[in-house]
């Protein structure tokens, strides 16, 4: 090869200099940056003075932020790898059972009951990921079976060997455990002590904790949240598995013919979700001490519309983590926001279904930028 | 002429009761374009999947280097050094230029424990080697959606023969091209061909086999007709093998020859 390789592009006359503002534009998070702005907005606008944006109303939000986060993340990189999980609520119901029965009911130490919970968590994402890679079905169908299937055995198990739909008593199980706190626990209690002592956030005045900070610590759930986000949107942006994961959601056929194992990148991506739904049921059950069969109803497409929000097609092949943790924040801020403003919260679906209308309009219409449709 | 490539002699490949094969033979030396030819349900993508380890062959065999050879999967194939290039699945349009340039093999880096794909060097590589089939991407990351067809086409070629192809296969890479794509493949087709490395073109189109072919081989209803050298055939000589001598003759007139 002696060629020339010209360094300079020659012009193409028939296509348009593309602006730096519509280039800055073609992204998959535009419609989550767009609403998470004028969500903040709004709500500085309406409920400024309701206490929203104090310590204490941050971190309200902040923690349910952080849950959609947890399970949108998983259903994210699922997404994009061209598959979904209608069995994430499920799961999350299933592992919080698990956690409570082998603790309280059973008696066993609280990180083995956490443990157990994790490996069959994963063991029922790798089975709904092998039944999906096997049948050749619609991932939709397969785990909308196991939709049913682990809300079905959840009620069961619980009724069955305690004959309720709620376990309690997992905080006293959880007393002195090693891996308990990892899921309940709280960072940084000096720095809110701290900021308390200086008056930037407030202090009990009365009761028992007078004299404590009203935030003191920044729970593990978020930290769980910004952890999974920040692994996820590196792994799919910056690795080799991350373009597996693009290339399996963007055309299973020409990836494989290509040398992509396309069918472990997909069952990798089921165990993956499932185990970001047990790291929310673990919390969950952490916190509130208490295991319910009930718990999670509904999770499956919340994760699946934080998701939608966050840019990613429905269609796989094209979405961002940073997009998906966006949209989990504006559903955290609005739920919560609606309560601060006093608006009637039954308000909370009909703004979800229209957000989720607006963004699956404009993913298409960004769609059709990126890939030159007419 | 040195020795082929590959080699594969009499494959027969039979689907349940059907014959899609009923013994090819054919013979791709370096540095040379062999076309087949041959109209719709010859046989013709059943033969290049046999070729290129997704089929296995009822019966005959294929030999690379003197040696015979066994593919149990397109993985064998590509390392084998084989490369297909398929009309409509050898890009995915969502995907970055550089994500599917590499996809597969891509190129790792290691940070502490972690090990990330270098972007660096596959922006700079994809760039250069596109450069050199006479493409100039805006830029790396553009989507392969925003490609024209014969650019997408260009894209898996060069990945190909980035790669270490020695036999490159294209399935009808011309087939839905405008006139000037066309000419830009064909040219690229030239550009790797020179290369050494073997290349089969398959088309229906007589006359974009001409542009390119050094030999030519017919398949039809599942046979060889036989493998002519370039200038030992005419247009319309091969039109009428590819057809079976038969419906075309009456329109022969009107088609000035070729179709």
């Amino acid at each position: 090869m002696s060629e020339v390789v010209s360094k300079t592009p020659e012009k193409d006359e028939r296509v348009k200099e593309i602006s730096r503002f519509r280039k800055a534009m073609i992204r998959p998070e535009l419609g989550s940056i767009c609403g998470t702005i004028l969500v903040f907005v709004f709500f500085l606008l309406v409920a400024r003075d309701s206490g929203m944006f104090s310590a204490e109303g941050v971190m309200n939000w902040g923690i349910v932020s952080a849950q959609f986060a947890i399970i949108a993340v998983g259903a994210c990189l699922l997404m994009i790898a061209g598959e979904f999980d209608l069995s994430v609520g499920s799961m999350i119901g299933f592992s919080g059972i698990v956690i409570a029965l082998m603790s309280v009911t059973l008696g066993f130490p609280m990180w083995v009951a956490i443990i157990t919970a994790f490996a069959v968590a994963l063991a029922i994402g790798f089975l709904n990921g092998y039944l999906v890679i096997r049948t050749g079905l619609p991932s939709f169908i397969v785990t909308l079976a196991f939709l049913y299937i682990l809300r079905g055995l959840t009620i069961f198990a619980a009724i069955a060997t305690t004959n309720k739909t709620i376990i309690g008593g997992v905080r006293d199980a959880a007393q002195g455990d090693w891996l308990a706190p990892v899921f309940g626990g709280k960072i940084f209690y000096g720095l809110f002590v701290w900021l308390a002592d200086l008056g930037v956030i407030g202090k009990f005045v009365a009761g028992n904790r007078a004299g404590q900070p009203v935030v003191d610590g920044i729970p593990m759930l978020i930290v769980w949240a910004a952890i999974l986000i920040v692994f996820a949107h590196i792994l799919l942006t910056r690795t080799q598995f991350g373009n597996w994961i693009f290339a399996s959601g963007g055309n299973a056929l020409a990836a494989s013919y290509s040398g992509v194992p396309v069918n472990r990148v997909k069952i990798l991506m089921f165990m993956f979700t499932a185990f970001c739904a047990t790291v929310f049921a673990t919390c969950q059950v952490m916190e509130f001490g208490s295991a319910a069969a009930d718990r999670g109803l509904l999770k499956e497409f919340e994760a699946i519309i934080s998701v939608v929000i966050g840019g990613a097609l429905l269609t796989g092949g094209y979405g961002s983590v940073i997009g998906a943790a966006l949209g989990a924040l504006i559903f955290g801020v609005v739920q919560q926001g609606l309560f601060f403003a006093n608006v009637e919260s039954s308000l909370f679906r009909v703004f979800l279904g229209g957000i989720l209308l607006l963004a699956v309009i404009l993913n298409t219409y960004i769609r059709r930028i990126i890939t030159g449709e007419r | 002429m040195s020795d082929p490539l590959i080699e594969l002699r009499d494959i027969e490949k039979h689907f349940g009761s059907v014959i899609a094969l009923a013994g090819v033979s054919l013979t791709v030396f370096p540095g040379e374009c062999h076309c087949l030819l041959g109209d719709n349900g010859a046989g013709k993508s059943t033969f290049i999947k046999t070729m290129s380890g997704v089929h296995k062959p009822t019966k005959g065999t294929i030999h690379m280097g003197g040696k015979e050879v066994n593919f149990t999967s397109a993985r064998d194939a590509i390392e084998a050094g084989i490369a297909t290039v398929y009309q409509d699945l050898a890009m995915i349009p969502l995907m970055s230029v550089t994500r599917n340039f590499w996809m597969g093999r891509e190129p790792k880096k290691k940070v502490g424990p972690f090990s990330f794909m270098d972007f660096d060097k596959a922006n700079s590589v994809t760039m250069e080697e596109m450069a050199r089939m006479g493409i100039n991407l805006r830029e790396p990351d553009q989507a392969v959606g925003t490609l024209s067809g014969g650019e997408r086409q260009t894209v898996a070629i060069a990945r190909a023969v980035h790669f270490g192809a020695k036999v490159l296969i294209l399935d009808e890479p011309t087939s839905a091209l405008g006139v000037r794509q066309t000419s830009n493949v064909l040219a690229t087709i030239d550009k790797v061909r020179k290369k050494g490395i073997g290349v089969v073109f398959i088309s229906h189109n007589v006359r974009h086999a001409m542009a390119v072919g050094d030999r030519f081989t017919v398949l039809n209803r599942g046979q060889t007709l036989g493998t002519a050298k370039r200038g030992e055939i005419s247009p319309e000589e091969l039109q009428e093998l590819m057809a079976g001598g038969q419906e075309l003759a009456e329109l022969e007139g009107s088609l000035g020859g070729t179709v």
